[in-house]
């Protein structure tokens, strides 16, 4: 066990004599591992151990929520859930998913023996159960966690308690997590590519992380420098967000936008690119218009950067404020249809066949772009008015998150078990998963455009009788859907029990990913594929 | 969290129980019910079983929450279009396109003509919702020759009216018979009382028929003030003066709420607007002008 | 940095790379260092410059300015002041008038009153905001009590003069401008009513 933790800890070199050896043994192996696979499953595990915190939060709204009156929490409380929630779906659940995806799947479907910062990816992954710990552990502070919703806006939030410094402190290190994360994965994608693997020859997946991690080293650090205005405008004196001193707290909010609109990107694009790469598999016919996908993601992402104030409708704009960013807000609807029209076409004329990926991604186009008809509603800036800050928009972002992106990482995870773990899961199981998922995640969020509609505000946790009918719907679906996924754990645990999985796991699926042997094994394209394999690929 | 969790569940449980026992029993309070069949029904029929607030945005009572409405269901239906053209494509390919009916996959990859296509066709659609959408925000910034202003400040957790060139101004904060149900677990059932959560001691008075300019601004956090049958949102925030305007064509009482996270009370600040006839609204504002 | 495993037949480890991994790592970190000072250092005063140009969040000068009396009689514009104290203020302040009607083109005099409510000395700074925010920028200051903050012995009460003019290229469609200030007490953000 010792010579395996210098081994992995000392570094590199020591594996030139020994290209096959296994990972190390023990609690080293975790705690050292500079091995992508080793990585991506943590990110994972992590991911889902956030999934179920945050949504475990999530139950307790529900439960407030269920009928008029308040039963169980105080709205002190109610508050501190809603904004921690929030922040550990997006930052603790979605994003991590992503990277452990990437961190498995973008060397294998690229060819490369790791990811190009070994060590660095360590430390990506490490700084996040600190910055969480350090989040949750904001739950017993005196005046509890931050409660001033996850956008933290002031003056609100400089109201927070003792907690106050934490949630800065804790953003900043999933912020330092996220960009380490992204220059490892541009690098890894830049340089590390299989020889003659062009960039317009690379999988939608590794395109799609591409435009991410880009997205993210250009987002995350204003939302470090913002929350550091917080941090400053609290305790050393300065007035950015006060208006007192001279400052302006919507300039906080343009700045939070300013990141917030292509965080959303972040957290879609990499799902996009997930269910390019299975719906090719299942409906056996390549994907349609994989240059057209690559320029679509392109877009989307550049015009990220120009939309962020369609948040802020309400906060007093001047006219020709208000129209540039609707007209820019609109326009995304263009390069997200092209997308949606293609996978369409992609399934046009194919053979398909339903395995849970599969289901998972076509509940994933279908839902996904119901989330995307409520955000084509919403950038209508006088209706928006009447919808911001209501159910509608919790009903919006909901269906773009949950049966978008979480279902875009489950119908991943799905996909690329069996080549992780060398067994197929449990199909029938799997099926069942997904179902009462899908039943319930529309049961919870389809009401909910309802309740915005009636003018019921978000973030309250006490509401008027008239809105008593559908609260009680979707927490009936929230709770479905909670037990639901109690499923997922059990359906991976017994993951390794299956029958053993062939290399190439489905009915001849393309990439590069499937020509090595299921469960692949510990190091893999030390030596670089050759193009004949890549000619598979296209 | 006093009480174990297990515990406070099944005390909701018993209440839902509860509820659904009394809905059943009693003739008048089948309220349950006639909600939960309502909004199973409603699902299926959108809007024709039920009235409009239930299911959509409402119409409101000035011509440009009206405005605002049709802006609402153009873009609606627009997706609705576009939703039956694309789930139907997607549904018969799912039908008709599935390798257990023996069909052998196609290799077609890209097709230029019909890219051009769907990207074409949308954007012709977004200028068609642009043109309309665009007039109505021009209508909305045109405040002038206003025949009232009412400055609004917000505060952590009640609103602030004051006429602006009379005395008359007050605080309006969330009604008494509200107070006593809103807390946790007071035992009062919230159906017992009426405009649970959407009353306010005093509510803003305004006439019917007049352009009144509303200026908004706060005392601590940044607020909202809501009223949806006005179709005015605009943020209260501290250090700013913001403004909206509208014209009520109906006499009645319209309620809104805070929409923007201000902390523990947020949802327990409503906003209650009584429209009243010109005549009786300067005998209001007589009456109330003199009282300082 | 170094790439695991490193073995002789890997193209990508040679040394080549490394240093175009090196070069790649240092120009995106410029990019993260970038991207933290545009939002720390560009985007706050980027955001100053375009919010005084175009009025935008009713901003209007800071800082006295000298003006021409040109006036254009033939227009009337409604001024309505608002007064607020913030949550931490012990003030009472209001506006001697809620509203006058002026001539573009013409100084006009207001004034306000405030009065210290606490029994120690107070500072206090009034925050102008204007509305509509497409008026901000024809709304010029002459002198404002708002120009520096306000010192007040203990239940001190205090005439605060402003004079002012409505610059005549007033958009048509503005017919109503607000006047609002906002009063707080500076003892909260002490050190920084520089800034």
């Amino acid at each position: 066990m010792n010579t395996s933790i210098i081994d992995a800890h000392g570094h590199d070199n020591d594996h030139s004599g020994d290209d096959h050896h296994g990972p190390a043994k023990g609690i080293g192996r975790w705690l050292y591992s500079t091995n992508h696979k080793d990585i991506g499953t943590m990110y994972l595990i992590f991911s889902l151990l956030m999934f179920f915190i945050g949504g475990t939060m999530a139950m307790v709204i529900r439960s407030e929520l269920a009928i008029p009156g308040l039963q169980f929490v105080h709205p002190e409380f109610f508050n501190q859930m809603t904004t921690m929630h929030a922040l550990i779906m997006v930052f603790g659940a979605v994003m991590p998913a992503f990277v452990g995806l990437a961190n498995w799947m973008i060397p294998l479907m690229i060819g490369a023996p790791d990811m190009a910062l070994p060590r660095m990816n360590n430390w990506s992954f490490w700084i996040l159960p600190v910055a969480f710990g350090i989040l949750l552990s904001t739950l017993f502070m005196p005046g509890g966690a931050p409660a001033g919703g996850w956008t933290m806006y002031p003056p609100l939030v400089l109201q927070t308690g003792d907690s106050f410094p934490f949630l800065i402190f804790s953003v900043h290190l999933m912020g330092l997590s996220s960009i380490m994360g992204a220059i490892n994965v541009i690098v890894t994608i830049i340089n590390m590519r299989a020889p003659n693997m062009s960039l317009l020859k690379m999988p939608m997946f590794v395109w799609t992380w591409l435009i991410t991690a880009y997205l993210l080293i250009a987002v995350m650090p204003v939302l470090a420098g913002a929350v550091t205005m917080l941090l400053t405008d609290q305790f050393f004196g300065t007035s950015f967000f006060l208006a007192a001193g001279g400052g302006d707290p919507v300039l906080f909010q343009h700045i939070f936008w300013f990141f917030g609109h292509p965080e959303v990107y972040i957290m879609i694009l990499p799902a996009f690119g997930v269910v390019s790469e299975i719906i090719p598999v299942f409906a056996r016919k390549p994907l349609f218009g994989h240059d057209s996908m690559v320029y679509a993601a392109s877009s989307i992402a550049f015009l990220s950067f120009i939309v962020w104030a369609h948040h802020m409708f309400t906060v007093g704009m001047p006219l020709t404020g208000q129209l540039f960013f609707m007209f820019t807000t609109m326009l995304i609807a263009v390069p997200t249809g092209v997308k949606v029209f293609n996978w369409v076409a992609t399934m046009w004329r194919g053979a398909m066949t339903f395995e849970t990926p599969m289901l998972f991604s076509l509940a994933f186009v279908f839902l996904f772009t119901i989330g995307g008809f409520s955000g084509l509603m919403l950038a209508i800036a006088p209706a928006d008015v009447q919808y911001h800050d209501t159910y509608f928009v919790v009903a919006h972002f909901h269906y773009v998150l949950v049966p978008g992106s979480v279902f875009a990482i489950m119908g991943a995870a799905y996909f690329w078990l069996p080549k992780w773990t060398g067994h197929m899961y449990n199909e029938a199981l799997g099926k069942v998963h997904f179902w009462t998922s899908a039943v319930f995640v529309n049961l919870t969020f389809f009401p909910m455009h309802f309740l915005g509609l009636a003018a019921m505000p978000r973030r309250i946790p006490d509401y008027s009788t008239q809105y008593a009918d559908f609260n009680t719907v979707a927490s009936i679906g929230a709770i479905g859907f909670g037990l639901s996924q109690l499923l997922f754990v059990w359906v991976l645990l017994t993951s390794k029990k299956g029958p053993k999985a062939t290399a190439e796991v489905w009915d001849q699926p393309q990439g590069l990913e499937w020509t090595v042997p299921s469960p692949a094994p510990y190091h893999t394209f030390e030596t670089p594929p050759s193009l004949s394999e890549m000619d598979s690929h296209h | 969290m006093t009480e174990p969790v297990s515990v406070q569940f099944l005390s909701v449980l018993e209440r839902l129980a509860c509820l659904s026992r009394r809905a059943a029993a009693s003739q008048v309070n089948n309220l349950m019910t006639r909600k939960l069949s309502l909004s199973l029904l409603g699902l299926i029929l959108a809007g024709t079983a039920n009235a409009e607030w239930a299911l959509n945005m409402p119409k409101g009572v000035t011509d440009l929450s009206l405005e605002t409405y049709n802006l609402h269901m153009m873009v609606f239906w627009w997706c609705v279009a576009i939703a039956v053209v694309v789930f139907g494509v997607m549904i018969v390919s799912l039908v008709k396109h599935r390798k257990s009916r023996g069909v052998v996959a196609a290799t077609f990859s890209h097709s230029t003509t019909a890219e051009v296509i769907w990207t074409t066709i949308p954007v012709i659609i977004l200028v068609l919702m642009a043109v309309p959408t665009a007039e109505t925000m021009v209508k909305l910034e045109d405040s002038r020759d206003p025949d009232l202003s009412i400055v609004i400040t917000a505060y952590q957790w009640k609103w602030h009216y004051k006429y602006q060139d009379t005395d008359v101004e007050f605080y309006s904060s969330l009604a008494r018979e509200s107070l006593g149900a809103r807390r946790k677990q007071s035992g009062i059932d919230p159906f017992s009382v009426e405009n649970y959560l959407r009353d306010v001691d005093n509510p803003m008075v305004i006439p019917r028929d007049a352009k009144v300019r509303l200026l908004f601004t706060s005392n601590d956090v940044i607020h909202s003030w809501w009223l949806p049958a006005f179709a005015i949102k605009k943020d209260a925030i501290p250090g700013i003066v913001n403004e909206a305007w509208f014209r009520a064509n109906e006499v009645g009482i319209y309620r809104g709420q805070c929409a923007e996270l201000c902390g523990k009370d947020h949802g327990y600040m409503p906003i209650v607007v009584e429209v009243i006839e010109p005549e009786a609204y300067a005998a209001w504002i007589a009456s109330h002008d003199g009282e300082r | 940095m170094c790439h695991v495993p490193d073995s002789n037949n890997n193209a990508h480890n040679d040394s080549s790379n490394r240093s175009s991994d090196r070069n790649l790592i240092a120009q995106l970190l410029l990019v993260v260092a970038g991207a933290f000072a545009f939002g720390v250092f560009v985007l706050p005063p980027l955001y100053d410059v375009f919010c005084e140009v175009t009025g935008f969040g009713g901003r209007t000068n800071a800082e006295a300015v000298a003006a021409i009396e040109a006036p254009d009689l033939s227009r009337e514009i409604r001024i309505e002041f608002v007064t607020t104290t913030n949550e931490y203020a012990q003030f009472e302040f209001a506006a001697d008038t809620d509203s006058m009607t002026v001539n573009p083109g013409r100084m006009y005099f207001a004034t306000f009153t405030a009065t210290n409510l606490s029994a120690d000395e107070k500072v206090a700074q009034a925050v102008p905001s204007v509305a509509p925010s497409s008026a901000a920028a024809y709304f010029t200051k002459i002198e404002c009590f708002c120009f520096t903050s306000q010192a007040f012995v203990a239940d001190e009460e205090r005439a605060l003069p402003l004079q002012f003019i409505v610059d005549p290229d007033l958009p048509e469609y503005v017919d109503t401008i607000t006047l609002q200030y906002t009063f707080f007490d500076t003892a909260r953000v002490a050190a920084n009513t520089e800034n």
